[in-house]
C-alpha cells in the first residue's frame, strides 16, 4: 500500500462523500461559503488523523465486545479539543458552524473509518489514511461550497475576512443570484448533481484503463 | 405555557424539520427509507429515543455538569448517555415488548449514531429550554422525522421504477427528490408562529 494509492482512494475513488456516501448531513449542512467549507474540512482532517492514530495505537488493547463505545469515546474527546480550540482561535467559524462541530462525533466518516481501516492497520498507514480521507472529504465540501456559494449568493472565497471583508469576490451581480441554493433545499440538489457527475467521471475513467489495457494485449 | 410549547412542536414537526431544514439524521434518512414499513419503524425509533435521550441529558446536564463546572464535556457525556441509553432501551424492549422490538430491533443499534439525537440534545442546551419543553421539542422532532422519512418513503418507491439518466441512477436521483420534498416544506417557512 503506497501513500499514491491511498491518496487516489481518498480523493476520488473512495471519496467518503461522493463515493462512500458518509457524513452527508455536514456536507449539506455547512456548504455555503468556501470558508465554513474549508473550516469544516479541516476540522474534520485534524480529527480524523488524530483519532486513527489514537484508535490504531490501542488496537490490541480495547477489547473487541465494546470497541465502538470505545472509538466513540476517543473520537469525542477529540472533537471536544478542536471545538475549544476553534471557540478560542477563531470564533467566526465556531459560530458559522454552530452545532455541526460537536456533531463531527457522530460523523459517519470518523467511526467508519476507525472501524473499517484503523483497528486494523499500523500508527503510520492509519495516519495517512486519516490524511487521505480528510482531504477527500474536504476536496468534496470545496465543491459544494463553490457550486452553492456561486449560483447561491453569485460570489467566490466568502467568509474570509481577507477577502473583500468576508463578503468575497463578486463573481455574478446581486440581481441575478439564485436564493434557493443557499437554502437547504439547494444542499439536497447540489449534492445529488455533485455525486452524479462523480459517478460519471469514475465510469469513464474505467472505460479509459479498460481500453488501455485491451490495446496493450 | 401550553401557547409557548404549542409554538416549538409546531416548529419542530413542520417549519425547523429536523431533516428538511437542519439537516440533522441524513443518513438514517436516505437509508432506510426505500420501504414505507421500514422508514415507519424507524421514524417511531427514533422518535422514542429522542424524546428519552431529551429528557436524560437535560438531567444530566443540570445536574451534573453544571453543578460540576464541567459544561465543556457536554459532547462526550452526552453521547455516553444516548449510547447508554439506546443500550438500555434495546435490553428493556427485548425482555417485556417483545413484539416492539421485533419491529424496532433492528434500527435501535444505529440510532446510537444519528445525528438528530445528539443534536436534539446540544439544541436543548443552545435554546435554554426548561425540562418540558426539551422532551416536547426531543419528542416534536421525532415526529418530524417520522413524517418526513415515511413521507419520502412513498416519493422513493416510485423513483425506483423511473428511467433517468445512467449517472443519477441510484443514490443521486434520490437526493433530487428529497430537494424537491425540501422544497414543499419550505412552504411552511413562510407562516409566522406566536
Amino acid at each position: 500500500m503506497t501513500f499514491r494509492s491511498q491518496l487516489k482512494d481518498g480523493l476520488l475513488r473512495k471519496n467518503p462523500v461522493l463515493v462512500q456516501l458518509l457524513g452527508m448531513c455536514s456536507t449539506m449542512a455547512i456548504t455555503t461559503t468556501l470558508f465554513n467549507g474549508i473550516g469544516m474540512g479541516l476540522s474534520v482532517t485534524v480529527i480524523l488523523i488524530l483519532s486513527n492514530v489514537f484508535i490504531s495505537a490501542l488496537r490490541k488493547v480495547i477489547p473487541n465486545k465494546i470497541r465502538i463505545a470505545a472509538y466513540i469515546v476517543i473520537i469525542a474527546g477529540f472533537v471536544t479539543i478542536v471545538d475549544l480550540l476553534l471557540q478560542a482561535f477563531i470564533p467566526a467559524l465556531s459560530e458559522n458552524l454552530g452545532v455541526f462541530i460537536p456533531l463531527i462525533v457522530v460523523n459517519c466518516i470518523i467511526l467508519g473509518r476507525a472501524e473499517a481501516f484503523a483497528s486494523k492497520h499500523n500508527v503510520w498507514q492509519s495516519a495517512l489514511d486519516g490524511l487521505c480521507q480528510g482531504i477527500g472529504y474536504t476536496l468534496a465540501l470545496v465543491i459544494m461550497c463553490l457550486i452553492r456559494e456561486l449560483i447561491g449568493n453569485g460570489t467566490i472565497a466568502g467568509g474570509f475576512s481577507f477577502i473583500n471583508g468576508g463578503n468575497g469576490i463578486r463573481i455574478v451581480p446581486e440581481a441575478y443570484r439564485i436564493l434557493i441554493f443557499a437554502l437547504p433545499v439547494g444542499g439536497f440538489l447540489t449534492l445529488g448533481f455533485v455525486i452524479a457527475g462523480s459517478q460519471w467521471l469514475s465510469r469513464k475513467l474505467d472505460e479509459k484503463a479498460a481500453r488501455k489495457e485491451a490495446e496493450q494485449q | 405555557m401550553i401557547g409557548k410549547l404549542f409554538t416549538i412542536a409546531l416548529s419542530a414537526i413542520l417549519v425547523e424539520n429536523f431533516i428538511f431544514s437542519q439537516f440533522l439524521g441524513i443518513c438514517p434518512f436516505m437509508g432506510v427509507s426505500k420501504k414505507p414499513n421500514t422508514a415507519l419503524g424507524m421514524g417511531f425509533a427514533v422518535t422514542f429515543v429522542m424524546t428519552l435521550a431529551s429528557a436524560a441529558t437535560w438531567a444530566v446536564n443540570q445536574y451534573l455538569l453544571v453543578p460540576l463546572k464541567l459544561e465543556y464535556m457536554q459532547t462526550v457525556a452526552f453521547i455516553l448517555v444516548i449510547a447508554a441509553l439506546v443500550q438500555l432501551v434495546e435490553m428493556f424492549l427485548q425482555k417485556s415488548v417483545p413484539a416492539l422490538y421485533q419491529a424496532l430491533g433492528i434500527y435501535l443499534p444505529l440510532i446510537t449514531t444519528n445525528c438528530a439525537v445528539l443534536g436534539v440534545a446540544l439544541l436543548n442546551i443552545q435554546k435554554g429550554y426548561s425540562f418540558l419543553e426539551s422532551v416536547v421539542y426531543g419528542f416534536t422532532g421525532g415526529l418530524g422525522f417520522l413524517l418526513a422519512i415515511v413521507l419520502f418513503s412513498f416519493v422513493r418507491e416510485r423513483i425506483d421504477h423511473c428511467d433517468c439518466p445512467k449517472a443519477f441512477r441510484g443514490f443521486p436521483i434520490a437526493l433530487i427528490a428529497a430537494g424537491l420534498v425540501a422544497l414543499a416544506f419550505m412552504g411552511f417557512s413562510g407562516m409566522s408562529i406566536g
